[in-house]
């Protein structure tokens, strides 16, 4: 088998008395959709944050493509190609589409202007965003520099979306895309996670959904009690396995932890 | 695990999700989306309609002289709201702009005329001074966390304080400032352009908004800062320092209240340790009536200048008609509550 593009082994994050990961391991492999399920306080969202540089573990190793990483700061994560999608989409609502999509990483016009006095290449950005919405079919956006607020829930997360598939080179992390979203806007986002990763991206999927889970994902890894319990192949077990294995009501029979 | 699996979805229910909603906009509606696309027009709309009545009040009123007038007597707080506006636009308040501009005055003056230092290093002092305000005001608000509100309650009374301790309470007086140091009273120094009587004052706050606008639309600075106003938060996900934002603003701030010091001394004439004691609170009513968000994040920087002039208007206006000035102070008041009721109703705009 391939060497897993981003791993993690032994993952241990303290809070106070509480033990959020308890040696939590972790595999993601080239372009694969990996899922990340478990019940609410089984320490899924203290791994993603520890991938995904939001939070520092006390003990454990991560590894990309094979070499330690330690992140500070989210920023670390993504100059190394990993973006999140947060749950909240860490937007700016007053901001536009394309002001949004650049936050933290502006394009400067070159020369004297940009360098000196710092203006920025509206145009380029602009340009910029519209062909990333484009390439993800969310052209139902008329004007790219209207603000993120007068967009609608899934648009937002379209533009979300399509801000870490811009530059997340090698991982993106998706928090729950589909939790605040309709049917149909749902429906919009899965194509999407399919989308980015036939370019050969692998994704992260954290989600409570289990029929988009099973339907999206390649593997699927289980948390519980703060750790990996195990990893099963969709088409190998159905959702009720998959619940019964996460809830503890059932112990995983043959398959690798 | 309460949501799984997916609950059926009564199909019909569930297309009408995505679908836009083709109800009939009423005018209103209209007036709210288009105010939510250009805040500024608020502050434009009534400055245009107070400039119109007041003109057919009072004949006198559109010479220009008169409106020439109105824009020597809001260049110091106009600056001193530029100052203001980029606080508020990060969602805080600066309660300290006024003392810190008279603080600095202050230093400069004594500089300058009781230490004999030369005049433009005492200038220079004064500025640098600004901006060591707008470090400490900065530095309680990132590092230690403390509301702004509260932060600015603080060192308002501090500056007030060390302004009254350097000043000994007294004033330096116009003649000392034109004997040894007259480059302090520069910014009152005026010129004329067609009957139009200006000061560089004047200049000078056109040109700090200016610099403004454009570092705050032109430049990543500018858009972090309004993404650090609008939602901390997600501005922080998505990779900006925003202590590093905040501090930046208030250093920036307290630089601008020093270059409205060295214009509140050419504007007055001398250096009085109890003047422009109600200028922070113009300030803000400027920021206020020029559109901008107590909330944060929303608004345009050029709001505040028309906030500034809106109030030089009424003040000119009532005026001249012959009004007693305690309404000058209601007309004000009004349009204070006025234009935060307008900003709140245009964040009520949905997709």
């Amino acid at each position: 088998m391939t060497e897993p593009l981003l791993s993690a082994r032994n993952l241990v994050k303290r809070y106070g008395r509480v033990t959020a990961m308890d040696h939590a391991d972790f595999d993601l492999y080239p372009g694969e959709i990996l899922a990340v399920i478990g019940d609410n306080g089984a320490g899924k969202s203290s791994l993603i944050k520890a991938i995904s540089g939001a939070v520092k573990p006390d003990e454990g190793e991560i590894r990309l493509d094979g070499k330690p990483v330690s992140f500070d700061s989210t920023l670390d994560a993504r100059k190394m190609g990993i973006e999140t999608v947060y749950q909240t989409l860490a937007l700016s609502p007053a901001l536009s589409i394309s002001d949004n999509m650049f936050m933290g990483r502006e394009i400067r016009k070159p020369g004297f202007l940009g360098k000196w006095l710092g203006m920025l290449d509206k145009q380029a950005m602009d340009d910029f965003a519209r062909a990333k919405l484009t390439e993800l079919g969310l052209m139902t956006i008329q004007n790219i520099s209207q603000p993120v607020e007068t967009l609608s829930g899934g648009q937002r997360q379209g533009v979300a979306v399509a801000r870490a598939a811009a530059f997340g080179s090698r991982v993106i992390i998706l928090d729950e895309p589909t939790a605040a979203l309709g049917v149909k806007e749902s429906r919009r986002v899965l194509d999407l996670i399919q989308d980015v990763r036939s370019r050969g991206i692998p994704i992260v999927l954290i989600s409570h959904n289990m029929p988009h889970v099973f339907e999206v994902a390649d593997r699927i890894h289980i948390h519980r009690l703060g750790k990996r319990l195990c990893v099963i192949d969709p088409k190998e077990h159905s959702m009720s396995d998959a619940v019964s294995y996460m809830t503890g009501a059932r112990a995983p029979e043959g398959v690798a932890a | 695990m309460s949501d799984t699996p997916d609950p059926v979805v009564p199909r019909n229910a569930s297309d009408t999700v995505a679908q836009f909603d083709h109800r009939h906009r009423s005018t209103l509606d209209r007036v709210q989306h288009f105010l939510h696309q250009y805040p500024t027009m608020v502050p434009v709309i009534v400055l245009v309609l107070s400039l119109i009545a007041f003109g057919l009040i009072s004949p006198n009123f559109f010479s220009a002289f008169n409106l020439s007038l109105v824009l020597q007597q809001v260049a110091v707080v106009g600056t001193l709201a530029a100052a203001q506006s980029l606080v508020i636009l990060t969602a805080g308040i600066d309660l300290s702009v006024g003392a810190v501009m008279v603080l600095i005055s202050v230093v400069m003056g004594q500089l300058a005329i009781n230490f004999g230092v030369p005049v433009p290093i005492a200038i220079f002092v004064g500025l640098a001074c600004g901006a060591a305000t707008g470090a400490l005001n900065g530095f309680l608000v990132t590092r230690l966390k403390l509301p702004p509100f509260i932060t600015t309650l603080g060192t308002w009374n501090v500056f007030l304080a060390l302004n009254y301790y350097l000043s000994g309470r007294e004033t330096i007086r116009s003649q000392t400032l034109d004997a040894e140091a007259p480059l302090l009273k520069f910014f009152g120094t005026r010129f004329e352009i067609g009957g139009a009587v200006l000061t560089y004052g004047v200049v000078l706050m056109l040109v700090v908004f200016a610099v403004l606008y454009y570092a705050l639309y032109k430049t990543a600075w500018g858009r972090r800062v309004y993404a650090v106003g609008d939602d901390p938060e997600s501005a922080a996900l998505a990779g900006i320092q925003t202590k590093r934002v905040l501090l930046s603003v208030y250093v920036v701030a307290g630089l601008i209240c020093g270059l409205a010091a060295w214009s509140s001394i050419g504007r007055v004439g001398s250096i009085s340790p109890t003047s422009f004691f109600e200028a922070n609170l113009e300030s803000i009513t400027a920021v206020v009536i020029g559109g901008i968000s107590l909330f944060g994040g929303r608004g345009s920087i050029l709001g505040p200048l028309i906030g500034a002039l809106i109030v030089g208007v009424f003040n000119s206006g009532l005026r001249l008609a012959g009004v007693d000035v305690l309404w000058q102070l209601f007309a004000t008041g009004w349009l204070i509550i006025f234009a935060v009721a307008v900003d709140q109703w245009i964040r009520k705009v949905s997709s």
